[in-house]
């Protein structure tokens, strides 16, 4: 089973973002996804240093693949997806029905988290159309997934959102300029000053989600550590671990040990704790309610 | 596509019989509806038809002249794909005008088995730009598209200007405040969206609590909102409760409010806009009559003469009076409210 970073959906400067990718060098993940994927009014990095960043990680063998926008508005957006997929070097995730009518036929694609695929019919679709892979939407269950694995077309990769605060809705408005009472047109990208974004609690203190810019995403991060073996069974391919600010080379170790055999998985769940915010959850994988935990406290 | 329609539609929704009567009575042009179960995204308890009803609801609407367009516009997993297929089929044994419809792979069955089946792509699909309307129309043929309520009047102008379909937009009713389709907010709480049971923050989940502190509603145990005493209390959807960012407690999301174009109609018009659809089949048949009587009124008016439009105190306020949170907002349509 394979180990991939997923895109970082918070916005850091440009040479924060140099600096993280070549620490990722060196990691032991095999794959990064890389881009924008909140809002194209971060421009901190244009596709030219996205394209450098993926050649260096290329060099250190990771495969990388190209993220697009999961919100897909106005022309400059397309345009800006239109660059990206003709890019010619590197395979890209399609995050709108948009990008997927851009690449189909035309360039390999994953089904990023953001593409609805719910049933087999609809991953049939997408293996025609030139999907290499395709994402669980992340508010599917393993008894939903295992239904699928059956059925999905033959070189079809599947890929699980393992780790990280999980990106749950999208708007136009954008949720960190309302905070600050300013209009999205003079956001003053404010949304950068939050590394892990702003939390939305309830008014007893409970950190219900997490406000990133227009995308809403879980209070909790999502840990699926403890279920690597079921997924291992399940033959998924790779497993999405998606950037949080610090912590990150740890929780990529323990996933690899675990991944690997190197270390039992109750032993590296047990040591992940350590690198988790506020709370955590893994209901979806259950079938309950993504924001509940099932297994040993955290 | 041309940039003005010949007529602009207006499409009601009815969650019962009675309420489709009342859509069709007071001069719907088009009424929505949806099968008793998790197929459609109102799958309230004691909502919506059964294959009798349906075809009552039909000859009732086509003896008037007007049309019926069935939602199957959730999305099914593999255990309950049979039951979706089963929808579409008898939509089309129905005869219904149109089925509006959100799931790439139900989309294709459909399109397969029943090519002579009007698809509209539901406002659950998330088309929000003119290569996913091109997609849908190249996949399936898609006729119509209903947007997303996240974009500009001047993004919706550019999408007419563009698109290889129809476009449908929401005129009035409650208001997502995301993208539709694309919110797993309701199950990360209850277990149950949109998407996977055609349910947002569903009633079951729903609890009250009285006390000193006035009333609270909580949603599967979490505190959606708090109403001292003197506060009017609404139904504690997800995104519209009042909650802490950086030390302020507020709507962080969205106010308790409803979607009204009214002011809007004659730039929709000229856009080049299909029809104008209300939200709300799980509302009574009085509130259908009423917001349908006064849509009605206002879309006659803006047809007539679009240039002279005025909206009229009377409509906002029979409007005002039966909407969420008893306000309105243009929405997305007006950039600041972004």
């Amino acid at each position: 089973m394979k180990l991939s970073l997923g895109p970082l959906l918070y916005l850091g400067s440009r040479d924060a973002v140099f600096d993280f990718y070549s620490a990722v060098a060196d990691w032991p993940l095999d794959g990064v996804y890389l881009g924008e994927t909140v809002c194209s009014k971060r421009r901190a990095l244009r596709l030219a240093d996205w394209l450098e960043i993926a050649e260096r990680l290329n060099d250190a063998g990771k495969q990388v693949v190209l993220s697009s926008l999961a919100l897909l508005e106005a022309e400059s957006e397309l345009l800006t997806l239109q660059r990206i997929a003709d890019n010619g070097r590197f395979c890209v995730e399609a995050n709108d029905i948009g990008a997927v009518q851009l690449l189909a036929g035309r360039v390999p694609f994953v089904a990023g988290p953001h593409i609805n695929s719910y049933n087999a019919a609809t991953l049939e679709l997408l293996a025609d159309l030139g999907a290499r892979r395709w994402v669980l939407p992340v508010e599917l269950s393993r008894v939903t997934l295992a239904q699928l694995q059956q059925a999905r077309p033959a070189g079809l990769e599947t890929e699980v959102f393992a780790f990280g605060r999980l990106p749950l809705a999208f708007s136009a408005r954008c949720f960190t300029a309302r905070a600050h009472n300013l209009p999205k047109d003079d956001c003053q990208l404010r949304c950068g000053d939050y590394s892990e974004g702003m939390a939305m609690n309830t008014r007893e203190g409970e950190h219900l989600f997490t406000l990133n810019g227009i995308q809403v995403q879980s209070g909790g991060t999502c840990n699926l550590l403890g279920a690597v073996n079921e997924l291992l069974v399940l033959n998924v391919d790779v497993l999405r671990l998606s950037p949080q600010a610090s912590g990150m080379q740890e929780i990529v170790a323990l996933f690899r040990a675990a991944v690997d055999g190197q270390m039992a998985v109750p032993e590296a769940e047990q040591l992940s704790a350590a690198y988790l915010g506020q709370g955590v959850c893994n209901g979806y994988w259950y079938g309950e309610p993504g924001m509940l935990w099932q297994g040993e406290s955290m | 596509m041309p940039a003005m329609s010949a007529r602009m539609e207006l499409v009601c929704p009815a969650g019962s019989l009675p309420a489709l009567r009342a859509a069709v009575d007071h001069g719907a042009d088009c009424v929505y509806i949806g099968l008793r179960d998790g197929t459609n995204a109102r799958n309230f308890p004691g909502l919506n038809f059964d294959l009798t009803e349906a075809r009552t609801g039909l000859d009732y609407a086509h003896a008037a002249g007007r049309k019926v367009f069935m939602a199957i516009n959730t999305y099914p997993q593999p255990a309950q794909w049979a039951t979706w297929t089963r929808a579409v089929d008898s939509a089309a044994q129905l005869g219904v005008d149109a089925v509006i419809m959100a799931d790439p792979g139900l989309l294709r069955y459909a399109a397969r088995t029943h090519p002579q089946l009007r698809l509209h792509l539901s406002v659950q699909a998330s088309a929000t730009n003119h290569l996913a309307i091109a997609f849908y129309r190249e996949q399936f043929n898609v006729q119509r598209v209903v947007l997303p309520r996240v974009l500009s009047l001047a993004q919706v102008r550019h999408v007419i200007e563009n698109a290889t379909a129809e476009v449908e937009v929401f005129g009035f009713g409650s208001l997502c405040v995301m993208v539709e389709g694309r919110c797993a907010l309701s199950s990360y709480v209850t277990g149950e969206s949109p998407n996977t049971c055609g349910v947002c923050s569903p009633a079951k989940a729903v609890r009250w609590e009285e006390g000193a502190f006035g009333r609270r509603a909580r949603l599967n145990g979490v505190l959606i909102d708090q109403y001292a005493a003197t506060e009017k209390a609404g139904y504690p959807t997800l995104c519209k409760g009042r909650f802490e960012v950086g030390g302020q407690t507020f709507y962080a999301l969205e106010e308790p409010t409803s979607l009204n174009v009214l002011e809007m109609l004659p730039e929709l018009y000229q856009a080049g806009v299909a029809a104008i659809k209300v939200e709300g089949r799980q509302r009574s048949p009085a509130y259908i009559a009423q917001v349908t009587q006064v849509l009605r009124a206002a879309l006659d008016a803006c047809q007539a003469d679009p240039t002279h439009f005025a909206v009229r105190h009377d409509w906002l306020a029979q409007l005002d009076k039966v909407a969420e949170g008893r306000t309105h907002t243009l929405g997305a349509y007006h950039r600041p409210w972004q």
